[in-house]
């Protein structure tokens, strides 16, 4: 592309530049920008809280703040984690981007209601910030009864609020998602045709749609009982305060899922891009991703083994959870021996993807002594959960979505960013990641118990070891901040399909036109058809 | 690219495309409410399991005359509602005004009753909180009763408006004559979600006034 | 088993229960399980990326679609070690949750931001907890506001402590020592203070304690003149005749209810009905018993419910 050109290719990006081009746009790929921006925001909003965390840890005392504001720092570090940032991210921004283009289509099924999504996520983001700042909130992101619904003084209700109304967002995208996949797909491409991350993102929506309602009535009754002194949960008139966690837990327990899935559906699209070669297992790929959908339902009394559920159904729960746990295992299986004669490029996306592997195969397992009934009994409520479930959310859902980002950045903005940063930036996450959690399975199964600011003076050196991590991890989340900026001004053109990807999106200019693609392309190859003598190219 | 008639958006290739998508999107919505009713649901259940004659005295205390009406309107809106939905189908204009003005009338008397139950229970010092007063010894757990039944209702009353507001808006759209026998996807969307409503009520009604009337 | 490391560099707490050596045990079984699968993992990754890596722009590796028998294996294989790992945590699970019969009951409430501890012979501590070496102890325990939860890293045994209700926990100590008592489940402000020590003593030591005590009366003793002054025995006559049942030998009974069901004579029964009495009434009597909620604190049901425990069918309370 030279500057003699007469005229610049329209594409997404520069066929309207108003505001309100912005702001008013259906088009899903505006629209994943848009959420792109608020979702980065609300990281690192996240981030800034954790380092605060791990600041005041670096001591067992209680230095830098008090009990009451960390008790509000780890809760809004949580809140702001899960609901504003891992529960949208891959969904909502390389979703929202690719799905349509992934099976062909010009947009997703209801482009006016995507749109909405983002606005209903605004509305929600904007109470709870509003919470955030007129006091906070400390009851825990998990709103535990009775304290939440009695005791708290602080913002609750206006948390509640903003959770409630975020998680129609939710559901709205998860809707968007499983009619766009039923129904829109393009002529010839038949289920098992699609690529994994459909797949994934279908099983993922599925999840969003039968799980967020009930959180949402959860929430909402908490909040009755807050405002309006009813007892539902209130063991003074009668309620139980343990029917709330079986509420909460019945949706929070998927939501993980909500969280690893689009991440796992990046990986095939990695893995297979970067051996050259298809995914191994397919159909047990793409299985397994439902079968976690529907697995991850009946698990979630694992959080409430010593919470006074009853012994037996313990048991259920325990069995049930390792039942869960299989399907990823199969995954992982599958990645790996795809790579088995394959054609590796450790290009960044594939960096971030082998540190996937790594770390989701350690938190995986280390889910085990949580599903493990007896030894659960010991580390619940440790550092040991913390620690298992930062290796899979950052380990395992944020390496997957700075792989995705990466990947997909040159289709998105037609720039390519250096390689070489990229590199140095996926090791330095990976070191400062492992330096950060892997002390606090120590810590929690010493005994320390999660949401302390003060601990044992024998606790001291292992905290201190993680709050060194945890300037790392912050580094290398910071340093493609910086080059993924700066290619968007001083980048090179990217070129259709700088990877040699198969794939409907890598058929398109880099960035897409408006409506994806000129004219509908038809299917007649299976996914990831890279074997073929051409590049992949399909249609 | 296939030419559109004015009412297929653009992102569908074709309108029987977009006919399919716009109701599985709303069957897949109505699965979404199942799921947030359910959680009420469930928790009535759990909570009526230890607390059972405490909830039969609380329901005896609800009118059982009102909400039998009030079930036999829902069922006649919904009636109104397939009418509308038919005509919609058809073409006909006047029927879908006719039809779809009698659901709103009959979803507003059904929401006028059930005003007037609430105001009843107010009346009578049996809305939860510190105002709570039930004579009996199982005043304390009744009171949970009463939560589930305001909170269950409240949120089946609070999509009925919903519904009626969406019912107006299609009103509207019918006396600009947009649904034809080409075009009445709208209108019959709006019939499924009409319905749920409906069906919705056919489950709290016996829940929560003849089931645990029986203890 | 283990030499004795320097606290700031140990990576497992001191084994201090019965079932501590038992959960470790699983546990090195579990950490064995992820360092070996990790360590597989990295490793063929590894040698993939080196063995496989991309000579040329040009190469097309063949495809393979997949292998069932494969897939089988790691699908069988994963969940049979799964299938151990439970049958093991669950079993030992079993043994966790289940008292021996003649534990030493000590009683505990839980409230903002502390613990009070109850001992049957009449000791009260706050946030520390003196026990006997080898004597199963039982803890009866709720709270008076939020959850709270009662954790012994050095025992690796923890139960929510739950308003409304009675949970329970049970250790045999084998090591004497101070021991971290920590509350685990967030419960507000002062959430990470709510701790203290579990101090285990010889037997003979723990009886010098216990006598050293200023003379407390025993928990039964102070339930029965509980029972009493609140007018209890008026109605709850040891012989029967009162207008409500007589008590003696109740507890650990099943007792039929006027609406038809039968119940077990548990902690959770007996203080539900002095707190809410209408709720489950025993067949055969009225429902007249007033409530006491706001009459009696946590403190108080628990030297009520010790009483009433200890009344065998010779009418005698246990000293």
């Amino acid at each position: 592309m030279t500057d003699a050109a007469p005229e610049p290719r329209k594409h997404y990006l520069n066929c309207e530049y108003s505001v309100r081009s912005w702001l008013l746009t259906t088009d899903h790929k505006r629209i994943a920008l848009l959420y792109l921006v608020s979702i980065s925001a609300f990281f690192m909003l996240g981030g800034i809280l954790a380092g605060l965390l791990r600041l005041e840890l670096l001591t067992p005392q209680a230095d830098l703040v008090q009990a009451e504001t960390y008790n509000k720092l780890f809760t809004m570090h949580g809140i702001t984690m899960i609901f504003f940032f891992l529960i949208p991210s891959i969904p909502a921004v390389l979703g929202n981007f690719l799905v349509p283009m992934m099976i062909g289509a010009r947009d997703l099924a209801f482009p006016k209601i995507n749109l909405l999504s983002w606005y209903v996520y605004t509305l929600g983001a904007g109470f709870t910030v509003v919470a955030m700042v007129t006091g906070g909130v400390d009851t825990g992101w998990t709103f535990y009864t009775p304290y939440s619904s009695t005791y708290a003084n602080t913002n609750v209700i206006l948390t509640a609020l903003g959770v409630f109304i975020t998680g129609f967002s939710s559901i709205l995208t998860g809707l968007n998602f499983v009619v766009t996949i039923h129904k829109m797909r393009a002529p010839g491409l038949t289920w098992f045709r699609l690529p994994l991350f459909i797949w994934a993102h279908y099983a993922t929506s599925l999840i969003m749609i039968l799980g967020t309602p009930v959180i949402a009535i959860t929430i909402l009754l908490v909040a009755l009982e807050r405002g309006l002194g009813i007892g539902i949960f209130d063991p003074n008139l009668g309620g139980d305060p343990v029917l709330f966690q079986h509420l909460f837990w019945f949706y929070s327990h998927p939501a993980v899922y909500i969280m690893i899935l689009p991440s796992m559906g990046v990986m095939s699209e990695l893995v297979a891009c970067f051996s050259r070669k298809r995914i191994f297992g397919y159909n047990f790929v793409a299985g397994s991703s439902m079968a976690i959908a529907i697995l991850g339902f009946l698990v979630w009394g694992h959080h409430m083994f010593v919470s006074s559920q009853s012994m037996y159904a313990g048991i259920i729960f325990s069995l049930l959870s390792f039942l869960v746990a299989v399907p990823s295992a199969v995954k992982v299986f599958n990645w790996t021996a795809t790579m088995y004669k394959g054609s590796i490029a450790l290009r960044t996306p594939m960096l971030y993807a082998f540190g996937f592997v790594g770390l989701f195969t350690i938190g995986g397992l280390t889910g085990l002594f949580l599903a493990t009934l007896a030894t659960d009994v010991h580390v619940h409520g440790t550092y040991f959960v913390v620690a298992h479930f930062h290796y899979i959310m950052v380990g395992g859902a944020i390496m997957g979505y700075m792989g995705g980002l990466h990947f997909w950045w040159p289709k998105m903005t037609g720039r390519l960013y250096s390689d070489a940063w990229g590199r140095v930036a996926a090791v330095i996450l990976f070191v400062g990641f492992n330096l950060t959690f892997l002390p606090q399975f120590v810590l929690g199964f010493l005994g320390m118990p999660r949401r302390y600011h003060v601990y044992p003076p024998e606790f001291q050196m292992l905290n201190v070891l993680s709050t060194a991590g945890a300037t790392i991890l912050g580094l290398g989340y910071l340093i493609p901040v910086l080059y993924l900026l700066w290619s968007l001004f001083k980048g090179q053109p990217a070129g259709d399909n700088p990877w040699g990807a198969t794939g409907l999106e890598w058929q398109t200019p880099s960035p897409p036109p408006t409506f994806n693609f000129d004219k509908t392309p038809v299917v007649t190859e299976e996914a990831y058809a890279y074997d073929s003598s051409s590049e992949g190219h399909r249609g | 690219m296939a030419e559109h008639s004015s009412h297929v958006a653009h992102q569908f290739d074709d309108s029987t495309q977009q006919y399919e998508a716009s109701t599985l999107g709303m069957w897949a919505f109505l699965l979404t409410e199942i799921m947030f009713f359910g959680g009420l649901f469930a928790g009535f259940f759990v909570y009526i399991l230890g607390h059972a004659q405490a909830f039969a005295e609380g329901s005896r205390h609800l009118d059982i005359a009102l909400g039998t009406v009030n079930t036999v309107v829902l069922l006649g809106s919904s009636l109104t509602m397939a009418l509308a939905v038919r005509s919609a189908q058809q073409g006909h204009r006047n029927g879908q005004l006719l039809f779809l003005g009698l659901t709103v009338i009959l979803g507003s008397v059904f929401l006028g009753i059930k005003g007037l139950e609430y105001a009843h229970k107010f009346a009578q010092h049996l809305v939860p909180g510190p105002g709570f007063r039930m004579e009996g010894p199982h005043a304390q757990s009744a009171q949970l009763f009463f939560s589930f039944y305001f909170a269950m209702t409240g949120v089946h009353a609070l999509h009925m408006v919903v519904g009626i507001g969406l019912l107006a808006w299609l009103f509207v759209n019918a006396w600009r004559g947009k649904y034809t026998e080409a075009y009445f996807t709208p209108v019959e969307v709006s019939g499924l979600y009409w319905h749920f409503v409906d069906v919705v009520w056919i489950f709290l009604f016996p829940t929560l006034y003849l089931v645990a009337r029986h203890g | 088993m283990w030499p004795q490391v320097p606290q700031a560099l140990r990576l497992i707490p001191e084994q201090a229960s019965t079932v501590a050596g038992q959960v470790d045990a699983l546990f090195l079984f579990l950490v064995a399980v992820t360092v070996f699968f990790s360590g597989l993992i990295f490793l063929l990754v590894l040698v993939f990326a080196i063995k496989y890596r991309r000579r040329s722009e040009a190469e097309r590796p063949k495809a393979i679609h997949g292998s069932l028998l494969l897939e089988a294996f790691w699908t069988v294989v994963p969940l049979g070690i799964g299938l151990v790992i439970f049958v093991w945590g669950a079993y030992l699970y079993f043994v966790i949750s289940r008292p021996p019969a003649a534990a030493m009951e000590v009683y505990v409430v839980g409230k903002q931001w502390m613990w009070k501890l109850q001992h049957p012979t009449g000791q009260r501590e706050i946030n520390e907890l003196h026990i006997p070496l080898h004597r199963p102890v039982k803890l009866t325990m709720t709270s008076e506001d939020v959850i709270h939860s009662f954790y012994v890293p050095a025992f690796r045994v923890k139960a929510d402590v739950v308003p409304g209700k009675y949970t329970s926990v049970w250790f045999e100590a084998t090591k004497a020592g101070e021991y971290h008592l920590f509350c685990s489940e967030y419960c507000g402000t002062s959430h990470a203070v709510m701790g203290g020590r579990i101090v285990a003593m010889e037997p003979a030591e723990y009886e010098r304690w216990l006598a050293g005590g200023v003379g407390e009366e025993s928990l039964p003793a102070a339930g029965e003149k509980l029972f009493g002054r609140l007018g209890c025995n008026t109605c709850h006559r040891s012989d029967g005749s009162g207008r409500g049942p007589s008590l003696v030998g109740k507890f650990g009974r099943t007792e039929k209810l006027t609406s038809g069901e039968t119940i077990a004579v548990d902690e959770s029964y007996l203080r539900e009905s002095i707190l809410n009495p209408q709720a489950k009434i025993v067949a055969g009597y009225p429902p007249i018993m007033p409530t006491f909620k706001g009459l009696v604190t946590e403190d108080q049901l628990v030297q009520i419910l010790a009483y009433l425990k200890s009344l065998k069918t010779d009418g005698q309370a246990k000293p």
